[in-house]
């Protein structure tokens, strides 16, 4: 599997390590009044879709960046590659504008 | 139709023409008592021991492909009960002793085979930890054995003993451990089942389940509406698709597992030996194969195929404990998905949905545990009580903290 990396380019998937979905970006809010079914939710359920999964890969052997992959877990395409840092910040700006 | 030498003797003698088929293939009837989803190891041993053991009733097993093609026809076939922790090992040591008289059960050959697992020591702290896990075992009513180098050397001359990185230093036997006949494990259930009654429906994919007011009434399938009085769903690797038609999200991720067959050998292995330094584990087929694995591949996938870089991986590791290995041929390779569940250890449950009840998570390590889950998901299907040596298997153990981390990694499954 080759990632795009959007700063280095191609990159082999070897480099990398899994950590798994993407929506781990979105901690809860530890203050939350569920905060405790939010977490347990947060850390141990999975959506596990068949198809199309955003998923979180570190690039430990390169410039140890965190991407956000979109990959298809019937075929492995990977049709989205962005840097997780920009998807986090999309994510909040977003939630101001909420 | 009852095997038997005479039996086989007779048929010899008049063309095999008598032998009939090993189970019926019935047409969907409109509602059962039970329904089990996933006509896999787990749900055709569900599906015998819910007619043996808990009584008659109307009981069918839904499979979407073929009796045997999901994971029950893929592993590498152990069977062990080497466990460490409370939660597991009376479960796979109950599991172990229903391999050992499987065959007398089920009048079927399904080649138990007790030839041995050897697990290898590399370190002063795995000796430790092995002597503490063989201690466990024993007190569960297992057996384990403490091997020194020479112990080793004896059984296996040919192992690698002077890797720099990873010097051999000794092993945990458990001799009762060892492999069976996969594919026949799924056909003598089956057999056994459809014997005592169970209807076996193959093709037939559950597409939904109809839920009102909590309670599950049946199941929507590639063959019409089912209606049913208690669900067993017992899926293996599609648990997070079929359970999320239910509504729910499960502490689960598929990922595939990869495993190898070489060229047919003469006997050099006799029993099981696993490296878990290396990541890596080799057995020998009745057919004089090789049969090996290592590491799952390590992100969701629901491709039942591997990749090539762990491929190198698990033959590299193989080549650093085995050299000679390095001269069969690779005959083929393939990959199953497994549901990894977060902390490595499986589930059987009810859950909120009233009538529904849930069996998996058993990530690679679930073929040992077919007759145990099989009679302890009977068990639960039939009382809704868990069974006493699957106490441990709860849903909400995330939530209340009891998690069975068995590797003593974590929770995630990445990490297991
Ligand atoms: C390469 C590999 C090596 C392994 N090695 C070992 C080992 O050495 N020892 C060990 O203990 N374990 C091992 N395992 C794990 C073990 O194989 C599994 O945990 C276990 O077999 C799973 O249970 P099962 O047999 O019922 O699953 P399966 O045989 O996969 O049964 C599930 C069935 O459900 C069916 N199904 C899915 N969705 C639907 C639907 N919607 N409707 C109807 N039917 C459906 C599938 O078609 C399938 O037949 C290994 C796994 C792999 C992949």
């Amino acid at each position: 599997m080759i990632i795009n990396h959007p700063l280095l380019g191609p990159r082999d998937a070897q480099e990398f390590t899994y950590l798994g979905d993407a929506n781990l970006i979105n901690r809860p809010d530890w203050q939350s009044e569920n905060a405790l079914q939010e977490f347990h939710d947060y850390l141990h359920l999975r959506d596990n879709p068949v198809g199309l999964h955003r998923e979180l890969w570190f690039h430990e052997q390169g410039d140890r960046s965190w991407l956000v992959v979109t990959r298809d877990t019937t075929t492995h395409e990977i049709t989205d590659v962005k840097l997780a840092r920009d998807v986090a910040r999309a994510n909040r700006a977003s939630e101001v504008i909420r | 139709m009852r095997y038997s030498g005479f039996r086989l003797f007779k048929e010899a003698l008049t063309g095999h023409k008598g032998w009939a088929g090993q189970w019926r293939d019935p047409e969907p009837q409109d509602a059962y008592d039970y329904l089990i989803i996933g006509g896999g190891g787990h749900g055709l041993a569900t599906a015998y021991y819910l007619a043996k053991e808990f009584g008659g009733a109307r009981i069918a097993v839904l499979e979407k492909g073929w009796i045997g093609g999901g994971n029950v026809g893929r592993n590498t076939t152990i069977i062990r009960s080497n466990y460490l922790l409370d939660g597991n090992e009376p479960f796979y040591e109950f599991s172990l002793k229903l391999w050992e008289n499987l065959e007398q059960d089920l009048n079927y050959n399904a080649m138990v085979s007790q030839r041995g697992i050897l697990n290898l020591i590399h370190t002063d702290a795995q000796r430790d930890a092995a002597r503490r896990r063989g201690n466990a075992m024993i007190l569960n009513g297992s057996d384990a054995e403490l091997l020194d180098v020479a112990g080793v050397r004896a059984m296996y001359p040919f192992l690698n003993f002077d890797n720099a990185r990873f010097p051999i230093k000794g092993g945990l036997l458990h001799r009762r451990g060892g492999t069976v006949r996969h594919d026949a494990v799924a056909w003598g259930y089956a057999r056994g089942a459809d014997r005592r009654g169970v209807d076996i429906i193959q093709n037939c994919e559950v597409t939904g389940f109809r839920i009102e007011g909590g309670k599950v009434l049946g199941v929507e399938t590639s063959r019409g509406y089912i209606g049913a009085v208690k669900v067993g769903v017992s899926v293996a690797g599609s648990s997070g698709r079929v359970m999320a038609k239910a509504g729910m999200r499960l502490p689960i991720e598929s990922h595939v597992l990869q495993a190898f067959v070489s060229e047919g050998l003469k006997p050099i292995i006799p029993g099981v030996i696993t490296y878990g330094a290396g990541h890596f584990y080799c057995s020998q087929s009745d057919k004089g194969g090789l049969v090996f694995g290592g590491d799952i591949d390590g992100y969701n996938s629901y491709a039942q195929r591997g990749n090539l870089p762990v491929v190198e991986d698990v033959v590299e590791s193989g080549m650093s404990l085995i050299p000679a290995l390095g001269r069969a041929r690779l005959l083929r390779s393939w990959g199953g998905i497994m549901d990894m569940s977060m902390d490595g250890s499986p589930l059987i449950d009810k859950t909120h949905i009233d009538g529904l009840y849930f069996n998996g998570g058993w990530c690679y390590g679930g073929f040992k545990a077919t007759p145990a889950a099989g009679y302890c998901f009977a068990h639960l299907l039939k009382t809704d009580r868990p069974h006493e040596t699957a106490k441990a298997y709860r849903l909400d153990r995330f939530m209340t903290g009891h998690m069975i981390d068995e590797k003593g990694q974590g929770a995630q499954p990445n990490l297991h």
